[in-house]
């Protein structure tokens, strides 16, 4: 989005120059500043306002007034086939990553993507945005997307065992994710604390697979075939993304007979 | 059981053409309004509406197929129940992102893998119509965002919930310097907040909405007057600036407001008239426990 717009004001100035030549010294020694600038180690102070400004603006004229229908009918209602759970980290926002376009995702984000079992004293929360995506809006799929270098489970592999004092609140929410802690440490004891980090983010994924279970609207939508829980990990170092399915298995039954007088049979 | 599968060929996305049903809209209704609005400068007024006309539902011919391209969107209609389609849908998804955004800023990319230094903490409804990133253009690595219903903060003394874990991590480890919280118009939160009733019935949904119960109060005093939906459009604003309020209750959050380290700022989404109001807390001119209010400056309005 931002290269396209940069390449408009160039051809702007371009014509600017074409008409007006006598502009010729100042724009060079303007445009040489702002390579300076744009190169510095740290970004220029950005003006909040105008940073919202920008984004709004160019988001009502190239999106929203360009698909007046598709408007029209949002501000009647939403109808998103897709939750998705993601975190709060600013690397990973779902619309970004799988290009969601208004109206598609209901989703929500939290430290670490963590869904906590079905709990009505605690988690109210979470528990509010499953109720409302499966009882009102009936999504079809349910997405829990990890990422890699994920703060919040590196805080959950790291602490207490670091001696760290804690945190008012985060270590609260990040234990939810224990039980991905403790089958990582048991089955890849010996790996190095950022790999153990990284089977920990793909880990608390299926943990979050697991609780979204515990919900009662989720088990009944799951069982009448209404529902899909899907799981994810976008790696952002490596380019990739991974995408399973979360599936409960009936086996067939094996029979087991009763004792004859021959003795036992298998 | 799971069943990973790696998605890295990096340029094999293919827009497939889709048709636009909507086989499940929510059952909410808002009436089409025409809204003039009057700003004053440091105190929030209600949205005087005049209720025009209703708009009947005219949303084209169910199943009518439109082309992608770049300027157009597009939205994928589930019809088949198999799995499969959800995989390619996903996987085109992410193949767009990764040709159109990744390969085109490796440099961008590889130093946001190392680390984030989001500007911005946003607090945001999880609604799928107002996602922080397409309508005001937060690029990947600019703002630590939180989504839950109706937008709420809840107080310190709440205790500890996902919210406050996440305002510890963005202003206290990753220093963010503005935290915007954004509202919307018709907020299916609010308004089950403003419809509940103590009828003993609990939901998950009530418990949570009940976070705002002041916002309720509130608005049932100032705008008695208007209808149901005006009532909720009043409560959407009143409730971001109790989120607002709710912030201060946070001593990290305040210290850093009061040494001018941090901005707490309001934002109103209406996607009805496309437009966006933000507002900034006035920390030094808000006296709150003398009238409960909070001063605000700096106020804007796009449309």
């Amino acid at each position: 989005m931002a290269i396209q717009s940069s390449q408009l004001a160039i051809e702007q100035l371009k014509n600017l120059l074409r008409e007006k030549e006598e502009l010729n010294e100042v724009v060079t020694t303007k445009i040489e500043e702002l390579i300076v600038e744009l190169q510095g180690c740290h970004p220029h102070p950005i003006d909040p306002a105008q940073q919202i400004i920008d984004g709004f603006t160019y988001f009502k004229f190239n999106n929203f007034d360009k698909n007046p229908e598709l408007y029209e009918r949002l501000a009647k209602g939403q109808s998103p086939k897709f939750m998705v759970f993601a975190c709060s980290d600013s690397r990973v926002s779902p619309s970004v990553i799988l290009n969601f376009q208004p109206g598609e995702a209901f989703v929500v984000r939290n430290i670490a993507n963590i869904v906590p079992a079905f709990n009505q004293l605690r988690y109210s929360g979470v528990g509010a945005t499953i109720e409302y995506a499966i009882t009102a809006l009936k999504v079809k799929n349910i997405l829990v997307i990890g990422h890699s270098r994920c703060g919040g489970i590196s805080r959950l592999m790291s602490h207490p065992e670091d001696g760290s004092i804690p945190f008012d609140f985060i270590d609260d929410w990040v234990k939810i994710g224990l039980p991905a802690k403790t089958n990582v440490m048991k089955e890849y004891e010996g790996y190095d604390f950022k790999e153990q980090c990284n089977f920990c983010e793909l880990e608390s994924v299926n943990n979050s697979l697991v609780n979204l279970h515990t919900y009662p609207y989720v088990d009944r939508e799951i069982r009448n075939k209404n529902l899909a829980l899907l799981g994810g990990y976008y790696d952002f170092v490596n380019g990739e993304f991974k995408l399973w399915k979360y599936m409960s298995v009936v086996t067939k039954p094996i029979t087991i007979p009763l004792k004859t007088n021959e003795g036992f049979k298998l | 059981m799971a069943i990973p599968s790696s998605i890295s060929d990096p340029f094999a996305s293919k827009f497939l053409p889709s048709s636009i049903s909507d086989p499940f809209a929510s059952s909410y209704q808002p009436s089409r309004i025409s809204v003039p609005v009057k700003i004053e400068q440091t105190q929030l007024t209600t949205l005087r509406r005049s209720h025009c006309s209703t708009l009947k539902a005219s949303m084209g011919s169910p199943g009518f197929t439109q082309q992608l391209n770049n300027n157009k969107l597009e939205t994928l209609a589930d019809v088949k129940d198999d799995r499969d389609d959800i995989f390619n849908d996903l996987k085109d998804r992410f193949l767009s992102f990764k040709k159109n955004v990744y390969m085109a800023n490796p440099e961008q990319f590889e130093n946001l893998a190392k680390v984030q230094v989001p500007k911005f903490m946003v607090i945001a409804c999880a609604d799928s119509r107002v996602c922080p990133s397409s309508i005001l253009g937060f690029q990947p690595g600019e703002a630590f965002t939180i989504r839950n219903i109706a937008n709420l903060v809840p107080t310190f003394e709440s205790g500890p919930s996902e919210v406050n874990a996440a305002l510890e991590f963005s202003v206290n480890t990753l220093q963010v310097e503005n935290i915007l919280v954004i509202g919307h118009s018709c907020c299916g939160g609010i308004r089950a907040l403003m419809g509940m009733e103590d009828d003993g019935n609990t939901s998950f949904i009530k418990s949570w909405v009940t976070n705002a119960k002041n916002a309720r109060v509130k608005t049932k005093a100032a705008a008695s007057n208007l209808d149901f939906d005006g009532q909720c459009s009043h409560c959407e604003k009143v409730s971001i600036n109790h989120s607002l309020v709710n912030l201060l209750t946070y001593p990290w959050i305040k210290e850093k407001v009061e040494k001018e380290e941090l901005s707490i700022h309001g934002g109103y989404y209406d996607f009805v008239n496309c437009s966006f109001e933000k507002w900034t807390l006035d920390y030094r001119g808000t006296k709150l426990e003398e009238n409960g209010r909070i001063a605000i400056k700096n106020k804007v309005f796009w449309y």
